[in-house]
């Protein structure tokens, strides 16, 4: 049975067992190698995306989940060429090192400013639960305070 | 032999298009000094970097050292654009590709005949130089790239480069090439107002003879150095684009899941792969001495083949062997304590006690391989990618030379990927040459990784020291085993018996080099050990310490820094502490001050530490700075929660559910200083995981009065009862 679903826009039918997971489609059959493996049992945000504009670690979710859904990675995170502001932020601070886990931690923060666009250093840390083994998370904290400010600078 | 001949090479000619190309390449080293001579025709270069200016004025500077996230590629680039004298913004990178042309000899180098890496383990003195050469290695670690490659290579290119650049503009204008300046990618003659980019004079540049002995600048006149340049490799990792060794894909290429003997030694036994190859995308089961693969058209088909399994394994004769039995075997070999003075009016005795301990890097173990006839192509993510190559050449029986290995940027490094741990190549190349010529990704599961790694070693130390009647120190000895031995063990207090001895004990766990190496069980042990000392003189942690420093002033003054940035002193409420520690580790001194709070109910926050670093100089402050901070965090993490036990033989842990990590509710703030001294470039990638455990076990008892001497810290509790 083919599911449907729409990455960064595109719709897409996809032979796929339902039970795979959303990694693993959008890595190996679509090819967007920008969304990571680090767990598997959705335990490091690696590969964290957007699922209908929520934030969702992609491992362990059956793609029968998203069958009819719209699906946002990393590559489809920037609009028309403009990166997002907390991808934006990201730069501004240095914050990746490695950089295996940003993605993940790039599209859990959009999806945080999503829900809550000027979180509270409380708020950061009951919701975002990624790993990064290179250290990074003071400037991600840093760099999360920036996007919302420059959000609420634009509204 | 500690004194080593200086000779070195460096040529350049031009490049399609009119460019310029310089390369550099180094042999033997004459330490501290920068300066090359023309190799004889017979020498065999090792190329250290070329550097390339096209006609559209843009630097092209070649790198033989991996990106891993600590900004090494960008730094080199900086100290060859320093010395060339371009602007930054027209400077662009590439990483040098596997050859042997490029194995770094300057890792060797920077050691300078008094420390030698690590990382290159066993039996390098003399013999550093001709060992680099035998096993062709082109390593990233021992916190070894900019003060090796960069301080002896990079700055002497790009000095080359630009007295060849002004002889050019000298010789078109008639002029002494003495009375041009270059500056931001351009060459001028002030009083006659005469200006070329350098682009415009590559292809003169080319044909000029070039200098042997460069003039390098002053570093009072540095204008790209001990800046804060962005990172050239960060945009590419905050829009997906970034290529890790797990994102390569080749046409026709299969994945492959493994399944390792779970007791390290152990052999396959029997497996029936019957279940597997009846599933969908099963292409074959493959199984090896050690291991059993299920190849397959996906990753997670592979991966759902290889659980319905049940293949066997032989124990190796360790099923007995448990992390109690590692501890039994290191107590007996450590024996009692160290004796005394007799005359001491106060004798102090501890033992610390740290486990063994996992890399984890975010990107798991991946390599794809393909092999054709008597060639292969490896693509993957290593630390040393000659030495890689090696391992996959000999796993597949081929001449080295015929295999091509391509480097990506590393998902994490830590010392994971650094030779002599080359095993998940190995395996890699084996899978795939059973499925010759179709090429094969393997990608190790998180289970894998933390279940077949090379760990940081268990250690148990034990400590005596003496005070006399007024709290001098007379004497502090330790015996510890499961550390190995080092440079990791000297303390800098001047006191009059240290003693540091090592005794023996195995056990069949293998060991790697793991973020700071040895540093990161002796810095916990020396600066617990040193604190506690404090105390029983009744003397506060850090004046009892800077007392000790009078005759080493950069130890004395990174202390004092630590101390005023985190205002050490000053009352903190109930339940809140500050702990200090210093080690120097890689040539590079750090001095960490933690503050913690403990709950009555004994939980343990860390809102601020405090580091005061002397590597001699920057070359990049920001990233140096990430460094420090993800050192820091890196060290937490494992002191506060990181075990990996042994049971039965196997590694027990699997996954982050039972080897957690901690996240940024738990991260503190990090307040990064470097102080600038005339000491040679020290490291940055490791120098600031040693301090932190101590100077964390040490604020925890400033706050409660409970003395941790077990890592990681859960396993202690902070309830004051």
């Amino acid at each position: 049975m083919a599911i449907t679903i729409t990455v960064n826009g595109t719709a897409h039918s996809l032979d796929v067992e339902p039970e795979m997971p959303l990694l693993w489609a959008l890595r190996e059959t679509l090819g967007l190698t920008g969304t990571k493996f680090g767990c598997g049992i959705s335990a490091c945000g690696a590969c964290t995306v957007h699922l209908d504009g929520r934030a969702v670690r992609s491992c362990t979710l059956p793609i029968s989940a998203a069958d009819g859904k719209s699906v946002t990675t990393i590559e489809g995170l920037a609009r028309n060429g403009t990166l997002h502001r907390v991808q934006e932020a990201w730069v501004a601070h240095q914050v990746p090192q490695c950089g295996y886990c940003q993605s993940g931690m790039i599209m859990a923060v959009a999806g945080l400013l999503a829900q809550i666009p000027n979180p509270t250093d409380d708020e950061i840390d009951a919701n975002l639960t990624n790993i990064c083994r290179c250290g990074t998370f003071a400037r991600v904290r840093t760099a999360i305070h920036q996007a919302a400010g420059s959000e609420g600078a634009a509204s | 032999v500690k004194k080593w001949t200086r000779r070195a090479f460096i040529g350049a000619g031009t490049v399609a298009g009119g460019g310029f190309l310089l390369g550099a390449a180094g042999f033997t080293f004459a330490p501290g000094r920068h300066s090359l001579v023309s190799a004889d025709a017979a020498d065999k270069g090792q190329l250290t970097t070329w550097i390339t200016i096209t006609p559209d004025n843009i630097v092209t500077i070649l790198i033989p050292h991996c990106e891993m996230g600590q900004g090494t590629p960008t730094a080199l680039a900086m100290m060859a654009a320093e010395e060339l004298e371009a602007d930054w913004s027209l400077v662009r990178v590439q990483e040098a590709p596997a050859l042997d042309e490029y194995a770094n000899g300057y890792i060797v180098r920077a050691v300078g005949g008094h420390y030698v890496p690590a990382v290159l383990g066993r039996g390098v003195d003399y013999g550093a130089y001709k060992v680099m050469e035998w096993f062709g290695f082109q390593v990233t670690g021992g916190s070894t790239a900019v003060r090796g490659t960069g301080e002896y290579g990079m700055r002497v290119a790009g000095a080359a480069a630009k007295e060849m650049l002004l002889a050019a503009a000298a010789q078109q204008w008639g002029l002494r090439a003495s009375e041009c300046v270059a500056k931001a990618s351009r060459v001028t003659h002030a009083a006659s107002g005469r200006s070329a980019t350098f682009g415009e004079l590559a292809r003169s540049a080319a044909t000029q003879s070039v200098p042997t002995s460069p003039a390098l600048k002053n570093p009072a006149s540095f204008t790209i150095r001990r800046t804060s340049p962005r990172r050239l490799d960060i945009p590419s990792k905050v829009d997906g684009s970034a290529q890790y060794a797990i994102d390569f894909a080749t046409p026709g290429m299969l994945y492959a899941a493994l399944e390792i003997a779970p007791v390290h030694g152990g052999k396959l036994v029997s497996v029936d792969t019957a279940p597997a190859e009846a599933m969908a995308g099963v292409k074959k089961v493959v199984t090896l001495d050690e291991a059993v693969a299920v190849v397959a058209d996906s990753f997670w088909r592979a991966r759902r083949a290889l659980a319905v399994l049940k293949p066997a394994f032989t124990d190796a004769g360790h099923g007995d062997v448990s992390t109690a039995s590692i501890f039994a075997a290191f107590d007996k070999a450590l024996g009692a304590p160290p004796e005394m003075p007799t005359d001491a009016a106060k004798v102090v005795t501890a033992e610390y006690r740290v486990p063994f301990l996992a890399h984890v890097t975010m990107e798991p173990m991946v390599c794809t391989v393909k092999v054709e006839g008597d060639r292969a192509d490896v693509w993957t993510g290593v630390q040393d990618p000659l030495n890689a190559r090696s391992v996959a050449a000999k796993a597949l029986g081929l001449e080295v030379a015929n295999v091509r290995l391509t480097n990506f940027m590393l998902g994490g490094g830590f010392g994971r990927r650094l030779p002599f741990t080359f095993d998940y190549v190995d395996l890699a190349a084996r899978v795939a040459k059973a499925m010759s010529p179709t090429p094969v990704k393997t990608i190790w599961t998180r289970e894998n990784d933390i279940q077949h790694d090379y760990y940081r070693g268990a250690a148990l130390s034990r400590h005596a020291g003496a005070l006399d009647a007024n709290g001098v120190p007379l004497a502090a000895h330790s015996n510890y085993t499961g550390g190995g031995s080092g440079e990791a063990v000297f303390m800098p207090y001047a006191i009059a018996g240290k003693n540091a001895k090592e005794k023996k004990a195995r056990h069949p766990i293998r060991l790697g080099q793991w973020r700071s190496v040895l540093n990161s069980q002796h810095g916990f042990f020396k600066e617990s050990f040193i604190d506690e000392m404090a105390h029983a003189a009744g003397k506060d942690p850090f004046e009892f310490r800077r007392g000790l420093l009078g005759d080493q002033p950069r130890f004395k003054a990174a202390l004092e820094k630590a101390a005023a940035m985190a205002n050490w002193g000053t009352s903190l409420p109930q339940g809140e502490g500050r702990g200090i520690a210093i080690c120097e580790s890689f040539g590079t001194i750090v001095a960490e001050v933690v503050q913690v709070a403990v709950s009555p109910e004994g939980r343990l926050t860390v809102p601020h530490v405090y580091a005061a670093v002397d590597c001699g100089d920057v070359v990049n402050m920001d990233s140096a700075a990430a460094q420090v901070e993800g050192g820091i965090i890196f060290a937490l993490s494992a002191a506060l929660l990181s075990e990996i036990t042994i049971a039965q033989g196997r590694v027990v842990e699997k996954n982050f559910r039972d080897y957690p990590m901690i996240h940024i509710a738990d991260a503190p703030t990090v307040t990064t200083a470097f102080i600038r001294s005339d000491a040679p470039l020290g490291g940055l990638g490791e120098p600031g995981v040693p301090p932190l455990a101590a100077a964390l076990a040490n604020a925890i008892h400033a706050a409660t009065g409970i003395r941790v001497r077990e890592l990681p810290i859960r396993k202690t509790p902070l309830k004051n009862v």
